[in-house]
């Protein structure tokens, strides 16, 4: 019983994984690029909840509500800052200037915030600590059960936007090729930053769902941003729904390895990621040919 | 018209260079143990730099993980001398055995691109750190010392740390040097322009990196094996952090990737921002992460790439140079 609530415990964590990734995933869909401050802008999202709900004292998710504008400007702006210049540059580029921002956000949000944690479980209403039980070993919490469900219901609105006759042809044309997407009159400015935004917002939203389920601080951000990649890797980069797949598998990795002991979850996840690396890019038959 | 490796000014350079590691060999019999220990960290620092550079600049190959290789030489050779070996003896044998974990990791990590294999080495970092932290003889997650070091009196430790800073620094630096004028060099510097056009022309694009990998990983893990017997004291959340590869991205393209030179003019320059603001804290890291940013946008090619560009000038000659015929008869 203890490995099915493991099991169990793991989709929940997973989906917690697939909401972070899946801002990380749009951005690669639609602009081949990743952006390595993903995890801080999710921290960065979860400390704009936090100053919310500190000054005004409402719940954490109305917070949210209230945050969003903010984050759909911080996404325009950093798309127009750093990502537009550096698609141009090359395909090192995108990746040393995100990582510079990342080193910025962290170091920012140190000054800002100290380097204490913060949590927002206090001000996320009973549904931090309301639980069923099933069975004896078995327990559900509403926790869970709400980041699933939202994690289903984002990736649900972002295939209707994808298969959306307009939209979703903008986006996919733009995706193939920028240029001959220009030719035909669409905006691909316009898109490549739209997609930011929306990846930037659903990143707050993983920072809501992170200080909610747990504590963050500063530095938060880049075992996020790694937890995020791992869960777009296994789930096949530039697919949707692999990754909120994708984001399971590594969750119930992690929850399957803390059951031989606490400190091999976090391992259990990353040996995951590297056996689907390998698995992928065909490690065996690399080996074969060196030793011919 | 004819094709030349050395001018004038590198020919100077290079000499200079040379006369000036003699005189860095020195600074041990001349300065306190603490201008030594800084010096040391410097000498780490432009190797640091150099095999980043190696990896990106011509490699193309953009690691955020060479913690991982840093972690595992300051370990093994905590572990080599656990078991008995003298403490600078295993230092050479921990920069061997951490070096050659590269080999299988390079099996397959080289197949990735861009952020697989940037982010793929951070995991691998990653798990490097979780291995040691569940190894109570490593001193698990609260550090450990290398008390082996405290045989030899605190001056003479210095100095013979600092000489094995300068004698990893030289051989590597040498190293990629002689790689970069020999003829796989020729191919190196044609894949770090233009990766798909060298792999059109018959360059073996694959082996050639592998041979970069490798070099970056072993003078990486050289620098971990500084790193402690500079310190004495490591622990995974430092010797495994990211903020190494933070440190090698800002000395890199600031000084010029892709670069021979450039990587240790950034190394300096890091050196003095260091020692400038010794508290380092949050706004450092701050100006850090954004020079980063900047220069990775707006001046790729780093200040010392500009200066070749706009100069023309060349120190260390790991290029060809084509000379007109009516500028050497100017010259002559």
């Amino acid at each position: 019983m203890t490995i099915v609530n493991a099991i169990l415990q793991g989709i929940f964590l997973g989906a917690f994984y697939a909401v972070l990734a899946c801002g990380l995933s749009i951005m690669f869909g639609v602009m081949r690029i990743i952006n390595l401050a993903h995890g801080d802008v999710a921290v960065l999202g979860a400390y704009i909840v936090f100053v919310i709900v500190d000054r005004t004292g409402v719940s954490a998710f109305v917070a949210f509500l209230i945050a969003l504008p903010v984050m759909v400007v911080l996404g325009y702006a950093l798309h127009f800052s750093v990502l537009e210049r550096s698609l141009r540059a090359g395909i090192l580029t995108p990746l040393l200037a995100t990582f510079g921002l990342s080193i910025v956000i962290q170091n920012l949000l140190q000054l800002a915030f100290s380097p204490d944690v913060h949590s927002l479980g206090g001000s996320a209403g009973a549904v931090t600590t309301s639980s069923w039980q099933v069975t004896g070993g078995l327990s559900v919490s509403a926790l869970g059960v709400l980041v699933l469900v939202t994690a289903v219901v984002v990736f649900g609105a972002l295939q209707l936007l994808l298969s959306n006759p307009r939209l979703g042809w903008m986006m996919r044309a733009t995706a193939e090729d920028a240029d001959a997407a220009e030719l035909v009159g669409i905006n691909s400015r316009a898109v490549y930053a739209s997609a930011t935004a929306l990846a930037v917002v659903i990143a707050a939203l993983g920072g809501l769902f992170l200080g909610i389920r747990s504590v963050f601080d500063p530095v938060s951000g880049p075992t996020q941003l790694i937890f995020a990649f791992e869960a777009v890797v296994i789930g096949g980069m530039g697919s949707l729904w692999g990754t909120l797949l994708g984001g399971i598998a590594l969750g119930i990795a992690q929850t399957l390895g803390a059951q031989i002991h606490p400190q091999f979850a976090v391992l259990a996840g990353h040996l995951l990621f590297l056996a689907v690396l390998v698995a992928r890019f065909g490690g065996a038959r690399v080996v074969l040919r060196t030793a011919r | 018209m004819k094709v030349e490796r050395w001018t004038r000014t590198s020919r100077v350079f290079t000499g200079g260079l040379a006369v000036s590691v003699v005189i860095l060999a020195a600074v041990p019999l001349i300065f306190d143990p603490d201008v030594v220990q800084k010096l040391t960290t410097l000498l780490i620092l432009v190797l640091l730099a150099a095999m980043w550079n190696a990896l990106a600049g011509y490699g193309g190959l953009l690691s955020v993980g060479q913690q991982a290789f840093i972690g595992m030489g300051a370990y093994a050779t905590v572990f080599f001398a656990n078991l008995g070996v003298p403490p600078y003896a295993a230092m050479l044998v921990a920069t061997v055995a951490a070096g050659a974990i590269s080999v299988p990791i390079s099996l397959f990590a080289l197949r990735l691109r861009a952020a697989q294999f940037a982010i793929g080495m951070w995991v691998i970092a990653e798990v490097a750190s979780i291995v040691v932290r569940l190894d109570q003889n490593l001193g698990a997650g609260t550090g450990i010392s290398l008390i082996q070091l405290n045989q030899y009196e605190p001056n003479f430790r210095q100095a013979y740390t600092f000489w094995l800073a300068l004698g990893f620094a030289v051989i590597f630096l040498a190293a990629l040097f002689l790689l970069l004028r020999s003829p796989l060099g020729v191919s190196l510097q044609a894949i770090r322009d233009d990766e798909e056009a060298a792999r059109s022309i018959g360059v073996r694009v694959a082996s050639r990196k592998r041979l970069l990998f490798v070099l970056a990983a072993f003078g990486c893990s050289a620098a971990g094996v500084l790193v402690v017997a500079n310190t004495l004291f490591i622990e995974p959340g430092s010797v495994f952090s990211v903020q190494w590869s933070a440190y090698m991205i800002f000395m890199v393209l600031v000084g010029g990737l892709g670069t021979f030179e450039g990587p240790i003019l950034g190394a300096i320059l890091l050196f003095a921002i260091q020692a400038t603001f010794t508290q380092g804290g949050p706004w450092y890291l701050v100006g850090l992460g954004a020079t980063a940013a900047f220069f990775a946008l707006a001046l790729p090619r780093g200040l010392w790439g500009t200066v070749e560009e706009r100069l023309g000038l060349r120190l260390m000659p790991v290029g060809y140079r084509v000379v007109g015929a009516k500028r050497e008869e100017a010259d002559g």
